[in-house]
């Protein structure tokens, strides 16, 4: 069990539990040596719920990644694949175990297949229809629907979730959004309260409602005391903005610059070298794999904060060890000792300052380039309606340019929608530009981004314009150091989702909210399922716990803001954060562009 | 009540081998029913009864046309229900396990019925019974407690139904000389099921083999005869009896190597039934003169007289006799009752209840009593409590636990749950012999019962007291799923079967009683319904299933394909609504299916989405059909940019500029035309142009003028850009870009001065520094935008010229940037700086 899952007033810790509980079981039924091939993106966030270690001790031997490729030989009993029910992997599962059984080993090998988190009626078709179905053993699920990250973060991992339901109108992981919901009312209650807003947030709850009705005689442990008192549920397409602003906290510039993936990132090395490492080492690796949650004590402390007030932080904190190692000459023996006691400790700390100061640097290197400086610019301009209803010489610039394709993209969908949707010739200048700097792919890009609303034609309201007034999602004076505002997370902009979890969770909020909720895409859900005591005395003085659902993926800034607020004084809120996927700008856009 | 009074009912056969009569019920069926007239049968467990008249016997018939009657009653002689019999004429009539009326016809048909004389179903034994004639036939309990039934053709060869549930018929080995008439016959179910034949002095086993021959038998009796007249076997198949022409009753085990006695009944005529009563008696009833006769294993009798005609029910604690009058149990006096009640009888049971009875009265003596049981209280507890199950009488019931009751209070330490158990169950038991329901069960057949209570509710249940059914199930705190789940669901059941009632209300009033209980399957009740061809209702019903997955497959069955989609969509699981999708392709004309499809956005979206995995052409079909013009040009698009398709890239570009065409989307179509005209060149200057070679194709407009750049192709470059309407804006970003890259230095200032740029001159500093040329960078600083001028100072590295820039334009923001920007390095320039920091803000 990892410790930095526990701690909040939700045990988070129960869910790597029960998901560890379930594979395992799931490995010993079949006895013997075993490979494992997984899918690839399941491979990382299982790595969150059991360790190689844990794996190993159930006799897998071999782990592989689920490729169009024939297998290595190997010894093993049994070939269990891991995969989600997806199509595609399904031919690779079939091609797999065609090939291996021809092998001379693999007449005695047993092949199985989990599905992660469940079955597919196409799935199993299709491994019929590939003349597999009968040589693969066991087919089981291996019920995960929501992978731990934090004490405070759970999320499916699932990253075409808006892609599919948004530009596919396929629903399929909704409802898989509102079995994890389910799940987590198995493990925590049912909760008493719903807020959410958007098409999907309303769809998903009333899933959950039926399943709930379906379930109704199975679990029992649903009628035990909530330890969640309220869920807001909150459609991606509802806020847009947020996941297209560059993040500028520290974990949240990390993910956009590096990517975090299972709560890893990997680092260019040279910064984490010292200067005889960099010449003497001949550099075997290139890359420095970290790994960044909670467990890291000082990650903790400085993941939310801005970056600009990171720099300042580190140094103290990196001041308070030097005086703690120097101060020794004038110990007595008892200090002494009990200095002895505490170096590791001290040691350690001072390590994790050393390789969070070079992250910081790798970080450094990039906000101070004047790309990155240029970019932010034209985005906070955006961002305050300067200039958003003319082709952008910036952007145009940045096609010039031949810039990522992505991060054009990026640009231009947050100049949409501050402008509130484009003139006709404005949006068809840009794409012209684009498909003769990009080719047709861009063309193809262009297309699904206008599907699912990033990129569309002016309509007479201006919502952004209302909306920035009425959420104040600017907020020009605030401090980056020791800020009073969520708006710190993206040094300007408020992200509007966070605005409305505070509007829904504060005192008198809803009041100021129901003016600005028309302006926003998709119905409001309202509901009492059943009175919690702490919501039918209103007592403000009864911590609450509120889960924060975000369909479509929640940014890094995000949940940092959600932290922020539960750490504000006056406030009586715990937040758990669940999302389908962690996401960025990029990460966002590439799911709904790519093929 | 007096011990000579309890035991006047009970009789010895043998040393301590007691047995009792008492009487049930009192009929209610007199003095309609005369069982001489008769002929009865009756379920094992205390179930219904069943007469229909005896044909050999001339009797009145009123009203029925000729037709032969069935009547069904309960143990108390309520009649349950009444019905014509139209079929073939019955060779015999039987109950199975489940309490289903079984006729045998003498074609071999069973048919059967339910005990309120519902038809449920028929089937054949065999085609060669059906071609011969079934003579005779018996039913039998296998050891594995399903209902067998064996026939004797006319031929007299017998055949075996071991299970009705699951019919198979196998015909067992034949008798030698097989032309000749048995003269008896009986079933032995043991681990295989045979049958004993007798054929006047013959016995023979026959197996079920037919190839087995089958070798006399020989029994070790002493006494003459010539042929056996009935055999019978106990119901653990372990005992035998047969009784021959000499009027000698032969008792033993089945495989006929022990002889428990011969017994002289002086009585030839063959009995109208014989039984086992138990393993240690059996019991005789001759019609001719109403005598019943009980011989003990050993020998001992007992005859009792009747005035009429009774029929004999074996159970596996008894034999019940029903007669005209009366339904009574004859059963061997359990031991424990027997310790408690027989005369002289020392064990503690019978002290404690002494005991009671004196302190009931207020005497003294219960003191005495109690003293003498006193160590042995518990047990003498113990016996009350056991004893009391086996009595029907109330009366002795309360005595008993009266007793138990006040033995108890004797004892500090002792666990009640047995006490509190015995009266839960004798409460049911009470309910359930209660003369209005008629199941007389004893507790033995109660303990015996595969799932106990379980099957208490079905029979109470197969006989629609569900109201009882459910008190009971609420009284002994069964769970919703064993207990009231369970009885609401087949209530529900009962109650769609009923075809007078309408449909709303039926499915209304099921709705109400059964609310969404856990445990109930509305989808159950509404196969139900569907198989009583009440398809509406079934549809109504299922409106209540929670469960979406057995909802949608009902319905997919009933042919209801829209509401199966529409619930499959309304439950959100998409894997659902593909089921139906597929199975609706399969089973639909394409265009119905299609047009089905359509009418749900979410079931379109998936189709396509299948299509688009599993079928292309049928994608194509719907975008045509949909006048999805976009996403057709999207498929080729697509195509085109697809490696393995390089070669019909033009024609798909092509098919995508006439499908953006026709829907209107001209830009789009422009693009594709544009793109279509892209390859062309880039295919015709890969080949004009020497040095293009493999630079141009599958690049993008932008991408090839670069490319054309970067060999020096201007002119061409030139003309690219004129005919693909390059903006001036863009290409001049690339001729710098290009040229900085190229280390051009001389080219790119004469391109600066060649006329105004309309980017700007700060690009030029850009890529001059992009290409680490901070020299030729500076050249461009004097010509860059006044507003941007700090930054490219600062940029290049000027800080003191961004900061008198600064300065001049009076721009604070720009001043205190550039002293970030300076660090500690410099510090003269960083006071400079501050002081003009300070003069600008007093000047504010």
């Amino acid at each position: 069990m990892s410790q930095h899952l526990q701690g909040g007033k939700v045990d988070i810790s129960l869910i790597q539990t029960s998901a560890r509980k379930n594979l395992i079981n799931l490995l010993d039924k079949c006895s013997g040596k075993k490979a494992l091939v997984w899918d690839n993106s399941l491979a990382g966030p299982v790595g969150l719920i059991a360790q190689y270690a844990t794996l190993r001790d159930h006799t897998v031997t071999k782990m592989y990644p689920l490729r169009p490729i024939p297998l290595p030989e190997t010894d093993v009993d049994h070939v269990i694949f891991i995969s989600r029910p997806k199509l595609h992997l399904m031919d690779y599962i079939a091609q797999n175990v065609h090939s291996d059984s021809k092998t001379k080993s693999g007449s005695r090998k047993q092949y199985h297949l989990f599905f992660v988190p469940k079955k597919s009626l196409l799935c199993m078709e299709r491994l019929k229809h590939k003349g597999v179905f009968g040589s693969v053993i066991l087919i089981d699920e291996f019920k995960c629907q929501l992978f731990p990250f934090e004490s405070d973060v759970v999320s499916m991992e699932i990253t075409e979730v808006f892609r599919e339901y948004n530009m596919e109108n396929d629903p399929t992981y909704l409802y898989q959004t509102a079995q994890a919901i389910i799940y987590l009312q198995q493990m925590y209650g049912r909760i008493p309260k719903a807020w959410g807003k958007g098409v999907a947030a309303k769809q998903v709850w009333d899933l959950v409602m039926r399943l709930q009705r379906e379930n109704n005689n199975e679990d029992q442990k649903t009628n035990q005391q909530p330890c969640v008192d309220q869920i807001i549920l909150i459609d991606r397409s509802v806020d847009l903005i947020t996941p297209l602003a560059t993040q500028l906290t520290y974990e949240g510039l990390i993910d956009e610059i590096f990517g975090i993936n299972n709560s890893t990132a990997l680092f260019p090395i040279d910064h984490f070298l010292s200067s005889e490492e960099k010449t003497t080492e001949s550099l075997s690796e290139d890359k420095k794999q970290i790994i960044l949650n909670s467990a890291d004590k000082l990650y903790a402390d400085i993941r939310d904060k801005n970056f600009n007030a990171v720099g300042a932080y580190l140094s103290k904190q990196a001041k308070a060890i030097s005086a703690q190692c120097e101060s020794t000459q004038e110990k007595s023996v008892q200090e002494m000792k009990l200095y002895v006691q505490r170096l590791p400790q001290i040691l350690a700390k001072k390590k994790q300052i050393a390789t969070h100061t070079a992250i910081a640097e790798c970080i450094k290197e990039v906000t101070d380039s004047y790309d990155f400086l240029d970019y932010l610019q034209a985005e906070q301009e955006f961002l305050n309606c300067i200039e958003v209803d003319k082709p952008s010489p910036y952007i145009e610039q940045m096609i010039a340019q031949g810039k990522p394709l992505v991060k054009v993209l990026r640009l231009m969908c947050l100049q949409c929608i501050a402008n509130s949707g484009f003139k006709p010739k404005v949006l068809e200048g840009y794409k012209r530009e684009l498909v003769q700097e990009y080719g047709m792919n861009a063309l193809l890009a262009v297309s699904k981004l206008e599907k699912v609303g990033l990129l569309k034609l002016q309509s007479s309201t201006r919502q952004y314009v209302a909306l920035r007034k009425a959420l104040r999602l600017i907020m020009e004076d605030t401090s980056e150091i020791n800020p009073t505002d969520i708006s710190y997370v993206h040094s300007i902009y408020a992200p509007l989702s966070i605005r409305l979890a505070e509007h829904v969770t504060k005192s008198g909020g809803m009041k100021q909210l129901q003016e600005v909720l028309g302006l926003l895409p998709g119905p409001t859900l309202d509901e009492t399922v059943t009175a919690s005591p702490g919501l039918i005395t209103g007592n403000s003085d009864t911590p609450m716990t509120v889960l924060v659902f975000f369909i479509g993926g929640c940014t890094f800034s995000e949940i940092s803001a959600l932290r922020f607020l539960s750490q504000q004084e006056d406030s009586n809120v715990e937040f758990l954060i669940a999302t389908t996927k962690v996401i960025n700008g990029y990460t966002f856009l590439n799911s709904i562009i790519e093929n | 009540m007096s011990a000579a009074i309890l035991t006047a009912d009970w009789f010895l056969l043998g040393r301590d081998l007691y047995y009792r009569k008492f009487e049930i019920y009192n009929m209610f069926w007199q003095p309609n029913v005369n069982l001489s007239n008769f002929i009865a049968s009756s379920a094992s467990y205390g179930g219904p009864i069943a007469i229909r008249h005896n044909e050999q016997k001339f009797v009145k018939v009123q009203g029925s046309g000729g037709q032969p009657v069935i009547s069904i009653f309960s143990g108390s002689g309520t009649q349950i229900a009444s019905f014509k019999w139209t079929r073939r004429p019955i060779v015999h009539m039987g109950w199975t396990n489940d309490e289903e009326l079984v006729c045998i016809q003498e074609d071999g048909m069973v048919v059967i019925h339910d005990m309120f004389g519902k038809y449920q179903h028929v089937f054949s034994i065999s085609q060669k019974v059906q071609d011969t004639k079934v003579v005779d036939a018996k039913m039998f309990t296998n050891p594995q407690n399903l209902t067998g039934i064996a026939v004797l053709t006319s031929n007299f060869k017998v055949f075996l139904i071991n299970n009705i549930k699951e019919p198979k018929t196998r015909q067992l080995s034949e008798l030698p000389r097989s032309n000749i008439q048995p003269t008896s016959w009986v079933v032995l179910s043991e681990d295989t099921t045979d049958v004993l034949i007798a054929r006047g002095e013959e016995l023979y086993r026959l197996k079920q083999d037919e190839h087995h021959i089958s070798a006399m038998l020989e029994p070790d009796i002493t006494n003459k005869y010539t042929a056996i007249l009935e055999m019978c076997v106990s119901l653990n198949a372990r005992h035998l009896a047969f009784f021959t022409d000499s009027g000698i009753l032969w008792l033993g085990s089945t495989d006929l190597r022990t002889k428990y006695c011969e017994f002289d009944t002086n009585n030839v005529h063959k009995p109208k039934q014989m039984t086992w009563c138990g393993n240690e008696a059996i019991v005789l009833f001759w019609e001719q003169d109403h005598s019943l006769l009980v011989v003990g294993k050993y020998g001992q009798k007992v005859t009792y007289y009747y005035d009429s005609s009774v029929h004999l029910v074996p159970e596996l604690d008894g034999v019940r006799i029903i007669s005209n009058m009366q339904h009574e149990l004859l059963q061997k006096v359990p031991d424990v009752v027997q310790k408690i009640f027989r005369i002289n009888s020392t064990d503690p049971g019978s002290f404690l209840l002494e005991a009671s009875k004196q302190f009931q009265k207020g005497s003294h003596k219960a003191n005495e009593y109690i003293s003498l049981v006193k160590n042995d209280l518990q047990t003498a507890v113990n016996q009350c409590i056991e004893a009391v199950g086996y009595e029907f009488d109330t009366e002795i019931q309360k005595m008993l636990i009266r007793a138990a009751q006040f033995g108890k209070c004797f004892l500090s330490d002792m666990n009640s749950d047995s006490y509190v158990h015995m009266c839960r169950l004798l409460r049911v038991l009470n309910a359930v012999r209660d003369p209005k329901v008629g199941i007389p069960l004893t507790i033995t057949q109660l303990n015996y019962m595969k799932g106990r209570f379980q099957e208490l509710l079905k029979r109470l249940i197969t006989r629609n007291m569900y109201y009882l059914a459910l008190q009971i199930a609420k009284y002994l705190k069964l769970s919703e799923k064993d207990g009231s789940s369970y009885i609401l669901v087949h209530w529900a059941k009962h109650k769609v079967g009923q075809s007078q009632l309408e449909e709303e209300t039926v499915a209304r009033e099921i709705a109400e009683k059964l609310g969404h209980t856990s445990g109930i399957s509305y989808s159950d009740i509404a196969a139900t319904a569907s198989e009583c061809g009440r398809k509406k209702l079934a549809i109504k019903l299922l409106d209540y299933e929670p469960k979406a997955s057995k909802q949608v497959k009902l319905l997919l069955e009933l042919e209801e394909n829209t509401p199966a989609l529409v619930k499959a969509i309304e439950s959100g699981d998409t894997d659902l609504i593909h089921m139906v999708i597929i199975k609706l392709r399969d089973k639909m004309p394409l265009g119905d299916f299609k047009m089905t499809v359509r009418s749900f956005p979410v079931a379109q979206a998936l189709y396509i989405k299948y299509c688009k995995e599993h079928n292309q052409q049928a994608l194509n079909e719907i975008y045509i059909q949909e006048d999805d013009f976009s996403s057709q040009a999207e498929t080729f698009i697509a195509d085109s940019l697809d490696d393995r398709k390089n070669h019909m890239k033009e024609s798909l570009l092509s098919s995508a500029a006439e499908a953006y065409k026709k829907g209107r989307k001209d830009l789009y179509a422009l693009m594709c035309e544009e793109a279509v005209k892209l390859s062309r060149f880039q295919k015709e200057h890969e080949e004009k142009v020497p040095s293009a070679k493999n630079k141009l194709l599958d690049k993008s407009v932008n991408a090839t003028c670069r490319a054309l750049l970067e060999i020096n192709e201007l002119k061409l470059a030139e003309k690219f850009r004129n005919e693909f309407k390059i903006p001036d804006k863009r290409y001049w970003w690339l001729r710098i870009s290009c040229l900085a890259q190229q280390n051009d230095w001389t080219e790119l200032e004469k391109f600066s001065k060649l006329k105004k740029s309309p980017i700007g001159y700060a690009p030029f500093v850009d890529v001059c520094l992009d290409n680490n040329n901070r020299q030729e960078a500076m050249k461009y600083l004097p010509r860059v935008s006044e507003d941007c001028k700090v930054k490219y100072f600062i940029k290049v590295g000027c800080l003191e010229e961004a900061a008198d820039v600064a300065f001049q334009q009076r721009d604070l923001q720009g001043l205190m940037y550039v002293q970030s920007k300076c660090g500690n390095q410099f510090p003269s320039l960083l006071e400079k700086i501050n002081n003009m920091i300070s003069q600008l803000d007093t000047r504010r």
